[in-house]
């Protein structure tokens, strides 16, 4: 990170007659774009930058110091899991022979990538306790719409037209109603008890009253709030007797890996997000990979294309019966709930979510909740006398505090949070959940080491301090990075959304 | 311990005494019984970082896996692109970083990302983009969902049969389970039948109509007079472009469309098998509020300098659950830093110099297959971009398995006798001419002993 502001716009570098690139020059030209008739071609010339090389090496190296990532230091961004990264992922995802196949090419072309594709699929299922895993999905989000198709392709499937509602926790992460909407189910919200857990009585209710009409409930666990939900089989056993399928959303399956599977909790339908649980980059907000998992039962409806395993045999005439064994691409089932997608997914992110399965091993995926579930408890009862603990108890993966324990100092959740910035560290997840005012959660993963901890837990106790002796330094941070707080209204009331609208204001 | 678990026995201790807890498991003890996880998942032990290079080494050795030169496109193109893409793209600042929740460390990737709205909007001729879409399919169908969304009296959105039939297939099960009803509108000697549209359109209630550009055929349509007749009905017209061809093309704008799609791959990404692309995704000003994704927008910081942040975040899933424009959480981020770089490199020149070699190579490869007399027009006389159909005569299969055998991928098979082959500014003459012998040499009889 760099605390100047490197502010220039590639427009605002380029120069007319550079050039960024060389191409060959040796091809027939025997034909020209001049042929397509006038009315097919464009007016204008795109006005795209022309720079040479190292303008934009440099414009571009200039802007990623304006930015922090894991590696530049601790990200405690909680319900994201930022972990680490492995370099060597990066290596093999690059790979010329991966980088080079093109989707539609044979099957018996790249059954090397097929094989990874196929294992991933295998190897999630594992780990979920599920039948059957689809890799399609491109996003967390893009899961949870698909394994909600798959929940309304199987109630079409059984002639059940009367499921359209979906069951809905109040704490849960906005989008879980979203999907629902965009998956035409209506959304019914499942009230929390005080300790931020499913109010049971309340889901019974609801059931009695609608639940014939309920096609699923989804669910999050540990929930948005870090915590275990102690009633899971209760309410899963619920949900099932009314008829309904149980979703669970894998944004918080972190803390799980190792201690306890979503298919043994008796969920039917999951999400996993391979950029949070399997360690593939962020990237600045994507790509991502949200592989679906089904349960045995519903793997026919699932999104094709399918990769599968298969054994044919055929006869060569001089060797006899022969067997082959491979994994081919199946791009049509009737059953199926149809496509979602391109083509079959980010196969560049599983890549590395594969990569990392290898490199942990049976051995040490089991310590990943374990690891991630101790920093995260340490930290709560580290912090506890300082920043309010709403919740007591064990917690997951995450905590969530309320704020400051001292509230008359007037230094909010926010400040907080931007006073982090100045010390060199990426700010908690703010004012979510919605259940407490000042929420500030805090998810520490399996990879930080306890001085690294240590040290957060130092900052964030002096912050609480200044809160106190100098609450304005608090208030207007931050101090020390490349911008200061910016002018969201101003942003949203006249948008300036393109370079060429920035010049007419 | 692990390299990736920086925990040593002392920290452990340490850390458990100050939860409380005698083990790691203690703080599961919240955990009902029945629900635990106590055997060992079956996966294979952990492989050192000698033993897992050289597991994918394995698996991408010839057998396994095959480079062809690739004549293939629908939907996925071999483009060239800059070595310093691939390079910058990899700095960890933006590697390893979340979507820009805190502007003040996150200028790198803001930044990147208007400036990409930008080129999107220029390339398009819209006057908006979104930070980008998971690919052009998915693009698509929030495109028909916006129509459907928009519309105050409408049964259905068309489609043109022109369109992908992949991307097609999406919006039908987007709609499917959003439910809406999707029509498709014939077509006719490879383009979008224009009298059967008007037939629609006459009959009403009518949300949006989605036609793509070049068409799924490769073919150069033309859209004239589609817009005017859609807003008639106050519908939407979406146009779904290849945005490298945009360099050249008519621009959606131009043909007068309210949103504009497509699939960026063709922007020098990878192939990597099918993904990660990057959708793209721009309207009218009119039409911004209803606008799914992320939208990066300009402003002031409190020091006065100019800065950019996430904004009309009151569309969003995070700010409006189940009212919100879509369930989209963030972007494709990294491959729309891919595409600001390989525009920036490439720029104004550059693009326009892909167009013509492709669309120039295209031609060539047409008129070679043509003269080896083995092959038809599958659409005489429609003008095409660097895509285009031939009809073969003989057994098509047989006939891509020896081009494959000889390291060709020949195209895509689009019919019983239909191939379709794509040329890019990767393909050299010495390619082409090769592929064409390969061709010509060919001979079913021998190929079946």
């Amino acid at each position: 990170m760099n605390r100047t502001l490197y502010g220039n716009l590639i427009f605002e570098l380029s120069k007319k007659g550079r050039k960024g690139y060389s191409l060959p020059q040796d091809y027939d030209r025997t034909h020209t774009t001049a042929e397509l008739p006038a009315a097919l071609r464009r007016k204008e010339a795109a006005r795209l930058p022309e720079c040479d090389e190292l303008t934009v090496v440099r414009h571009y190296t200039n802007l990623s110091h304006n930015n922090f990532g894991v590696n530049d230091g601790f990200y405690p961004l909680g319900s994201c899991t930022m972990k680490y990264n492995p370099v060597i992922n990066e290596e093999i995802a690059g790979m010329k022979a991966f980088a080079g196949l093109h989707p539609l090419q044979p099957a018996v072309t790249c059954q090397g990538a097929l094989e990874v594709y196929y294992n991933l699929q295998e190897s999630l299922a594992e780990l979920a306790g599920l039948k059957e895993f689809t890799l399609n999905p491109c996003a967390g989000a893009h899961g949870e719409l698909t394994g909600l198709m798959v929940i309304r392709a199987y109630h079409e499937s059984r002639k059940d037209a009367a499921r359209t509602k979906v069951l809905i926790p109040d704490s849960a992460h906005g989008t879980n109603p979203a999907s629902a909407a965009v998956c035409g189910l209506e959304v019914v919200e499942v009230k929390s008890l005080a300790d931020g857990t499913v109010d049971v009585e309340h889901l019974r209710e609801l059931l009695n009253e609608m639940g014939s009409e309920v096609a699923a409930m989804m669910m999050t666990n540990p929930n948005t709030l870090g915590i275990f939900e102690p009633r899971v089989l209760e309410i899963t056993e619920l949900v099932h007797k009314a008829g309904g399928l149980m979703y669970y959303d894998g944004a918080n399956l972190n803390a799980l890996l190792g201690e306890c599977r979503p298919g043994d909790m008796g969920f039917d339908v999951m999400h996993i997000n391979l950029h949070k649980t399997f360690s593939t980059p962020h990237g600045g907000g994507g790509p991502g990979s949200g592989p679906v998992g089904v349960r045995e039962g519903l793997e026919q409806f699932l999104p094709t294309p399918r990769v599968k395993k298969v054994v044919v045999n055929y006869d060569i005439p001089e060797d006899g019966p022969t067997e082959w064994e491979g994994f081919i691409v199946d791009w049509g089932t009737d059953s199926s709930l149809g496509s979602i997608g391109n083509f079959f997914g980010n196969f560049g992110v599983m890549l590395k979510a594969y990569a990392y399965i290898l490199s942990l091993g049976s051995e040490n995926i089991k310590k990943v909740g374990p690891l991630a579930t101790l920093n995260a408890n340490y930290i709560k009862e580290s912090l506890k006398g300082e920043y309010l603990l709403p919740i007591k108890g064990l917690c997951k993966h995450e905590v969530v505090f309320d704020g400051l324990v001292d509230k008359t100092t007037g230094v909010t959740t926010m400040d907080v949070a931007k006073r982090l910035l100045d010390y060199g560290y990426h700010a908690p997840t703010i004012y979510f959940p919605l259940l407490f005012h000042e929420s500030l959660m805090i998810e520490p993963t399996e990879n930080e080491s306890k001085e690294t901890i240590d040290a957060f837990i130092a900052v964030m106790r002096k912050i609480a301090e200044e809160a106190k002796t100098d609450p304005e330094l608090v208030k207007t941070a931050p101090h020390n990075t490349p911008i200061g707080r910016v002018d969201d209204v101003l942003a949203a009331k006249q948008p300036v959304t393109t370079y060429w609208k920035s010049l007419e204001v | 311990m692990f390299k990736y678990f920086p925990h040593t026995e002392e920290d452990l201790q340490e850390m458990l005494k100050a939860t409380g807890s005698k083990s790691v498991h203690d703080l599961f003890a919240d955990i009902p019984e029945a629900a635990r996880f106590k055997r060992d998942y079956e996966l294979p032990e952990a492989l050192s970082e000698t033993d897992l290079r050289l597991f994918f080494e394995q698996l991408t050795a010839l057998g396994n896996t095959q480079q062809l030169v690739c004549f293939a496109g629908a939907g996925c193109y071999d483009h060239y692109a800059p070595s310093v893409v691939q390079n910058l793209i990899q700095r960890s600042e933006f590697l390893t970083s979340y979507t820009p929740y805190q502007a003040e460390i996150s200028q790198g990737t803001l930044h990147y990302i208007f400036e990409y709205q930008s080129m999107i909007a220029e390339l398009t001729g819209m006057d908006i983009a979104n930070a980008s879409m998971y690919d052009g399919a998915t693009a698509t169908a929030e495109a028909a969902m916006m129509a459907w969304g928009n519309a105050k009296k409408a049964n259905c959105v068309l489609v043109s049969e022109t369109v992908d039939p992949k991307v097609r297939r999406v919006v039908e099960t987007y709609a499917h389970f959003h439910g809406f009803p999707i029509k498709l509108v014939p077509a006719e000697n490879g383009v979008l039948n224009r009298s059967a549209l008007d037939k629609e359109i006459a009959e009403g209630g009518v949300a949006g109509l989605i036609v793509q550009q070049p068409n799924y055929f490769g073919i150069v349509e033309d859209y004239t007079g589609i817009a005017d007749a859609i807003h008639e009905q106050k519908g939407i017209f979406v146009v779904n472009a290849n945005p490298s061809d945009l360099a050249i093309l008519k621009t959606p704008a131009e043909w007068g469309a309210d949103v504009a799609v497509g699939e960026g791959q063709s922007l020098g990404i990878p192939m990597t098998f099918g993904g990660p692309g990057v959708g793209y995704m721009a309207c009218t000003e009119k039409l911004m509020r209803k606008l799914p994704g992320r939208i990066v927008g300009q402003t002031l910081d409190n020091r006065g300098q100019r800065a950019f942040v996430l904004t009309l975040q009151a569309r969003e899933q995070h700010i409006r659950r189940q009212k919100a424009t879509s369930n989209i959480c963030s972007n494709q981020s990294l491959m729309a830093l891919y595409v600001t770089i390989y525009l920036s490199l490439m720029g104004k020149e550059g693009l326009r110099e892909v167009a013509e070699m492709s669309y120039a190579g295209a031609h060539s490869l047409r008129d070679k297959l043509i003269a080896t007399g083995k092959f038809k027009e599958t659409f005489p006389g429609q003008p095409f971009f660097n895509e285009f159909c031939v009809d073969y005569e003989g057994d098509l299969d047989a006939l891509l398995d020896e081009c494959t055998a000889n390291g060709y991928l020949a195209g895509v098979k689009v019919g019983e006798k239909t191939l379709m082959l794509a040329v890019t500014e990767q393909r050299s003459t010495e390619e082409i001419d090769e592929l064409v012998e390969i061709i010509q040499e060919f001979k079913e009889e021998e190929a079946k002993v």
